[in-house]
């Protein structure tokens, strides 16, 4: 869609939202006005805190103008008829009218600093950016079309894990997502993940690490088992650095920790690290 | 708590009277069929009314018993075993076994979780919850397979992968994410069974398959169902409910076409008959490796492909949430 429709979008539904103009800083405790904080990419300008991060906002800071959306048209639906203390329908709902969204991704096609990429960013806003059977689906599109494009791909996450609404539906799109993963990097094609916090259980299990080169935003929470699981089988509590991205890069886990405001300037660096690899490969074989 | 508790008591009191007048009777002349034949017929009622229309939560327990046969006992009867271990990296993890074997001559990578049967191989065995070593484990081994030609026979056991602090440290999600990888590209035929409980991504790490086998009181789920509870109402205790919501029995994921065969189990459970069911187990992994047999290594990793691609594609199955 060309940008002013989905800028407006991104913006619709934030403005009556903000009928509290300044937002606490969980880290630090500043007071912020929230309109310099989304221009700040909604990270702390005192201490460097990242808060969470809606998908249109995210894509508005990382595409250079149009971004072309895919996917968009596969919708929910309630394959094991969940019902607890509300439907699954019912959460579905309250969740699409509160994030703006429809989904727990966005997928589509953009320039990055005038590079060709294929775009899939996660929202937490939406069902805890579970995956199921629509985010699994539309990361399958996205990566099937990338393949036929020829395009690399980035991939943010921001993920509780699997959906428990759609039980074994929801599990079955790790080995989709692998299935889609594995043909389009076997082609030779590059993938790119931006793990943002949280993310864990299904989708750091899959797409997450399964890229070419992984990068993560500082503080982030990253990890396949959540924190109170964890806590709860051993009986003792975690020091709070534990699973941060901070720690993921010490252990060895991860490419980088680049801050939200640096992300855009390190894909294009990388996307024309890959571009000049292609081409190099390209002459080579003439 | 196990609902099977009071009855399973009554049961093994059956039992023991009936061994007990056989015993009596053997060296005795008076004739005491009838009595035996009406205690045992009073014990089929009992299993009957127990486990006649067991509950998802109820299967839960039978799939978790602890005389269930495990997969150290599925590769037992194999004609012969060779255990390969270890990552090559750092460990070899207990929770997972595997190595080359025949299957009725057939040679083939087998890899299962293996819980322990007693307190002390379970602690061994980490409860069969594999860690990042051990997907690393079985992640060489079906790229080993691949590399021999041999098809991979998976057992699946778990309740989910190991979530403890060096897990987390030895990168979990990695070790599981590569070994999706692994079954995804591998050029052999692939049949998986899950044989007790099958949680999560830990249990999906060995179960990419070109067939899928469970037991008839097996489960399999996304999460187990003390995870799921704890998920999402904070509260492992609410495990029932979130076992009756979850749709992890084997007749639910046949119906969905997640699974693609169910092998029956005697009343009361596989452990009631554990060689038998290992027997008929086994031949049915041998015939699904006969229909397997006669795809080529492309052909099989484009069926794999289309079949896991189908799985929950959007406009095939029900209608969309209205809005």
């Amino acid at each position: 869609m060309p940008m002013p429709e989905w800028l407006n979008r991104r913006r619709g539904k934030s403005d009556d939202r903000d009928a509290a103009q300044w937002s606490k800083c969980p880290s630090c405790g500043e007071m912020l006005y929230r309109r310099d904080l989304a221009g700040n990419l909604y990270v702390c300008s005192r201490c460097g805190y990242h808060f969470r991060m809606g998908a249109y906002d995210r894509i508005s800071t990382i595409v250079d103008g149009d971004f072309t959306e895919i996917g968009a048209e596969v919708r929910s639906t309630d394959p094991l008829l969940w019902s607890d203390r509300k439907s699954y329908p019912a959460k579905l709902a309250g969740d699409r009218e509160r994030s703006g969204l429809s989904e727990g991704i966005v997928c589509g096609f953009g320039e990055i600093g005038g590079y060709d990429a294929a775009l899939g960013v996660m929202d937490f806003h939406f069902r805890g950016g579970t995956m199921g059977t629509v985010v699994g689906e539309r990361v399958t599109l996205l990566l099937e079309e990338a393949r036929r494009r020829r395009t690399p791909c980035i991939i943010f996450t921001a993920s509780g894990g699997a959906r428990m609404e759609e039980g074994m539906f929801a599990l079955m799109q790790l080995a989709k997502t692998t299935a889609a993963v594995t043909r389009f990097m076997g082609d030779g094609n590059l993938l790119f993940t931006v793990l943002t916090d949280p993310t864990t259980g299904g989708v750091s299990a899959s797409f997450a690490f399964q890229a070419d080169v992984v990068i993560a935003e500082p503080g982030a929470m990253i990890g396949f088992a959540g924190r109170r699981v964890i806590e709860q089988t051993i009986r003792q509590k975690l020091p709070d650095r534990f699973q941060t991205a901070e720690f993921l890069l010490e252990k060895g886990h991860i490419d980088m920790v680049v801050d939200r405001r640096h992300i855009k300037e390190t894909l294009a660096r990388l996307l024309e690290y890959a571009v000049k690899g292609a081409q190099r490969l390209q002459e080579a074989s003439r | 708590m196990n609902p099977f508790a009071e009855r399973e008591k009554a049961l093994l009191e059956l039992e023991r009277r009936i061994n007990e007048l056989r015993a009596a009777t053997a060296d005795q002349p008076m004739d005491m069929s009838s009595e035996i034949a009406a205690l045992e017929s009073r014990y089929q009622e009992i299993l009957r009314e127990v486990y006649g229309r067991p509950t998802p939560w109820q299967k839960v327990h039978i799939a978790r018993h602890p005389d269930r046969p495990t997969a150290l006992e599925y590769i037992a009867a194999l004609d012969r075993f060779d255990e390969l271990h270890g990552d090559r990296y750092y460990r070899d993890d207990q929770a997972v076994v595997g190595g080359f074997g025949l299957l009725r001559g057939r040679a083939i990578m087998a890899i299962g979780q293996q819980r322990g049967r007693d307190t002390k191989e379970n602690l061994r065995r980490n409860f069969g919850m594999v860690a990042p070593e051990g997907y690393r484990k079985v992640r060489r081994l079906a790229l080993l397979a691949s590399r021999f030609g041999v098809p991979i026979v998976t057992f699946i056991d778990t309740k989910g992968a190991d979530p403890g602090i060096s897990s987390e440290e030895h990168a979990q999600s990695e070790a599981i994410a590569q070994s999706l990888v692994a079954f995804t590209n591998a050029r052999v035929p692939i049949v998986a069974t899950v044989v007790g409980e099958g949680g999560s991504g830990g249990a999906l790490a060995l179960g990419i398959a070109d067939r899928v086998i469970m037991l008839e009181n097996s489960t399999y789920s996304v999460a187990s169902p003390e995870g799921c509870a704890a998920i999402l109402w904070a509260d492992a205790s609410k495990a029932e409910e979130a076992a009756e919501h979850l749709k992890l029995t084997a007749q639910d994921l046949m119906r969905y076409g997640i699974i693609d065969e169910i092998v029956p189990e005697p009343l009361g459970g596989a452990n009631r008959d554990p060689i038998g069911i290992v027997t008929r187990v086994l031949e049915r992994v041998d015939a699904a490796l006969a229909a397997l047999e006669r795809f080529t290594p492309s052909e099989l990793l484009t069926a794999r492909y289309e079949k896991y691609r189908r799985m929950g594609a959007w406009g095939e199955r029900a209608p969309a949430v209205s809005g």
